[in-house]
């Protein structure tokens, strides 16, 4: 396949790996903020291949993993409701809230669907004039502009059926609650690459400039995570602390204007709690109050309920990148991508789960 | 009423000890699960599972296999139903070694199915059957009320007789035997997905749903009993199938993720869906385990065959760790592939 072969080349991975061992003189501490780079790193095994003291911790860019427990919990209450057809990307339908997954409400018989985007939620919503049609709109700014898109298209078509369960959250205030917490260890980040395709690098200026941190925009490929390791290590032995850009097939620095539009139009920033972290100022996406009447959550009035996280799970600290999943007395036993106590063990991007899913941790030998 | 001790003790929700889940019918761990703690639990069975059973009768080894088919939809590129539920029972059986002999044909229909429908999928059973060389010589047909069904299911059963010399079982792979897939993996799974409205793109993916018993009576003839172990990826894809065998053989498995054949079209859409090639099913392919020495011969007899043309060596069974199989990344590392957990589905982003 064309724009993905050339980037799993193994020549190349053992050159570039060749040049990072070369490079690295000194232990850094690296964070790959997205959910699928941890997934490539973990799956590939890159974290294997690298110089040693040169460590990766794996960040909180799972969109599954740090929607709150809250959201997860009105999203069961809403599907419950005889009226609703309940639609969602996959891989929120299994994170465990309180009591109960989507999945399991599923099998009992509430109308949940997977869609694959939040135009075919519309959709439904047109072709189902006497039922409420709610789209789970999560996910980091890489998902926004679909689902603004949705509600631009659903405002058009005047669809009084149609509301969006709104829990979006942004990258940037992430890495800076992360670079203020006093027990951070991370002295590099790799961007994710979708989320700059859409909004560019220049909200990560100011980080790089303000914490004196490396910050490289990195793709999802084999090839482009060692890449971009090399980079942010380069910088650090440099002693630079820039935004690069290793993604450049896709990421400009302006980003994508037109899907910026769409988010601005639809979308204002609020503060949002993040499952496993906390609240974190101006950091999520709330609907503008010009699209109030497509707002779920005011829609079925979910405003009241309570919430309680499994008190085993460490998701948290493996968020922050402050432990690993191998760290955690659940992981492996009573926490499996089966039995899944927190939400990293849930997607296939979350940390925990990429982690299971590959073995870890492995009696064989790496070789 | 008794408390259930999971509900008990643990405070997370446990629905799937309680009721089935879609994913229970993946073809993965929780399907895995259903069937120990239900199904063999409740029947007594032992030993591994196969595919199909073998039977003495008299003199003579009966394999015998069954299958229920529920594919949705009905009708897709490469297929429909009725073709798919004869090639399904009667891979069943060969994966045992066996020349397929005879089918009996169940339907489940809902009311209100065009009687135009069943007859083209009937004509597709009758189709696939004279071109696998086998009879229907039995069957049944039920109707149920409209939402009881979902227009229309199939169960087929087979019997047929072990070929002479042929002792495939999953039990049987040892040390050393070389692992070979006869053909892409992955391509019905992915037909499938495609065929499904709402995708909203076109990937021009055709099913591999194909009988395979001649391909076996090949590879049989070429090496005899060193073909260790046959089994057919469907659902659950090649991964489950590995860790199956590597389960019931006790036994590891190695293979090298750069020479799995995936077709480009194939791994272009699993990219877009964000799926692994090795959990997507496929239908007309298989994985044998096959003694080293036997091994070049076998794959040349079964690349003499249409649908063994693609033939190649993915990996080779090892002797430790147990149960385990790995894959040499593409950059040079090594994961564990494990058996999908349940329902697959696509990532958000």
């Amino acid at each position: 396949m064309r724009y993905l072969d050339e980037y799993r080349d193994a020549e190349l991975a053992r050159r570039l790996l060749a040049e990072l061992h070369r490079t690295a003189t000194r232990p850094w501490t690296i964070m790959e903020v997205c959910g699928g780079q941890t997934h490539t790193i973990v799956r590939q095994g890159i974290d294997e291949l690298l110089p040693p003291g040169v460590r990766m911790i794996h960040g909180p860019g799972c969109p599954v993993c740090v929607t709150p427990l809250s959201a997860v919990d009105k999203a069961i209450a809403i599907a419950a409701r005889p009226e609703v057809i309940f639609t969602s990307y996959g891989d929120m339908l299994r994170v465990p809230g309180t009591r109960d997954d989507l999945l399991a409400l599923r099998a009992r018989g509430a109308d949940v669907r997977v869609v694959y985007t939040p135009l075919d939620a519309v959709r439904i919503a047109e072709q189902n004039p006497d039922r409420q049609v709610v789209f789970f709109a999560v996910g980091f700014e890489t998902t926004a502009p679909a689902n603004a898109m949705a509600v631009l298209h659903a405002a058009d078509a005047g669809l009084a059926n149609f509301s969006v369960l709104v829990s979006h959250v942004l990258v940037p205030p992430a890495i800076t609650a992360i670079l203020d917490a006093e027990d951070n260890q991370v002295q590099a980040f790799l961007a994710a690459g979708h989320v700059c395709a859409v909004m560019g690098w220049t909200q990560y200026e100011p980080i790089a400039a303000r914490y004196r941190v490396p910050i490289v925009v990195t793709g999802f490929e084999p090839l482009d995570l060692v890449e971009g390791i090399l980079m942010a290590v380069r910088q650090l032995e440099d002693g630079r602390a820039e935004v690069e850009n290793q993604y450049v097939r896709a990421v400009r620095r302006t980003g994508n204007p037109a899907a910026q539009q769409a988010m601005t139009r639809v979308f204002r920033v609020t503060d949002r709690m993040w499952r496993g972290i906390g609240p974190i100022p101006a950091s999520g996406l709330r609907l503008a109050d010009e699209f109030s009447h497509f707002d779920a959550d005011l829609r079925f009035a979910t405003a009241d309920i309570e919430v309680t996280e499994n008190a085993a799970c460490i998701a948290g600290d493996i968020l922050r990148g402050v432990k690993l999943p191998t760290d955690c007395a659940a992981y492996g036993s009573s926490c499996t991508p089966r039995t899944p106590l927190g939400a990293p063990m849930v997607s296939s991007e979350g940390t925990c789960a990429a982690f299971h899913n590959a073995g870890r941790p492995s009696t064989v030998e790496v070789s | 009423m008794s408390v259930d001790p999971v509900a008990a003790t643990c405070p997370v929700p446990r629905a799937e000890t309680e009721r089935v889940l879609l994913g229970h019918g993946s073809g993965g761990q929780l399907m895995a699960e259903l069937i120990d703690e239900v199904i063999t639990d409740e029947l007594g069975t032992q030993g591994p599972l196969e595919d199909a059973a073998v039977v003495g009768v008299a003199d003579l080894d009966l394999v015998f296999s069954t299958d229920g088919y529920v594919v949705t939809p009905r009708f897709f590129p490469g297929g429909d139903i009725g073709s798919l539920a004869v090639h399904g029972t009667v891979n069943d059986l060969a994966m045992r070694g066996a020349r397929p002999v005879a089918l009996s044909l169940a339907y489940i229909v809902e009311e209100g199915l065009p009687i135009d429908e069943l007859r083209r999928i009937t004509r597709s059973v009758a189709k696939a059957a004279a071109e696998a060389g086998v009879q229907v010589v039995t069957g049944d047909t039920k109707v149920v009320g409209r939402g009881a069904a979902d227009g229309i299911y199939v169960t087929t059963t087979g019997i047929g007789v072990r070929l002479e010399g042929a002792y495939p079982s999953a039990a049987a792979a040892v040390p050393g035997d070389v692992v070979l897939v006869s053909g892409p993996i992955a391509v019905h799974g992915m037909a499938i997905l495609n065929a499904r409205a709402d995708l909203g793109f076109d990937s021009g993916i055709t099913s591999d749903s194909r009988p395979l018993h001649r391909l076996v009576a090949a590879m049989i003839e070429a090496g005899g009993s060193a073909v260790h172990s046959l089994r057919d990826p469907t659902r659950g894809g090649l991964a489950s199938a590995l860790n199956e065998l590597a389960a019931a053989s006790g036994v590891g498995v190695d293979i090298v993720e750069k020479d799995l054949p995936v077709p480009a079209r194939v791994a272009a859409a699993c990219e877009l869906l964000g799926l692994d090639p090795l959990h997507v099913a496929g239908e007309g392919c298989l994985v044998a385990f096959v003694a080293p020495e036997s091994a070049d011969g076998v794959l040349a007899a079964m690349r003499n065959l249409p649908e063994g043309v693609d033939a190649c060596r993915i990996g080779a069974v090892t002797d430790a760790p147990i149960g385990r199989v790995l894959a040499r990344t593409l950059i040079g590392s090594r994961r564990i592939v494990d058996m999908l957990v349940g329902e697959q589905l696509p990532r958000i982003c």
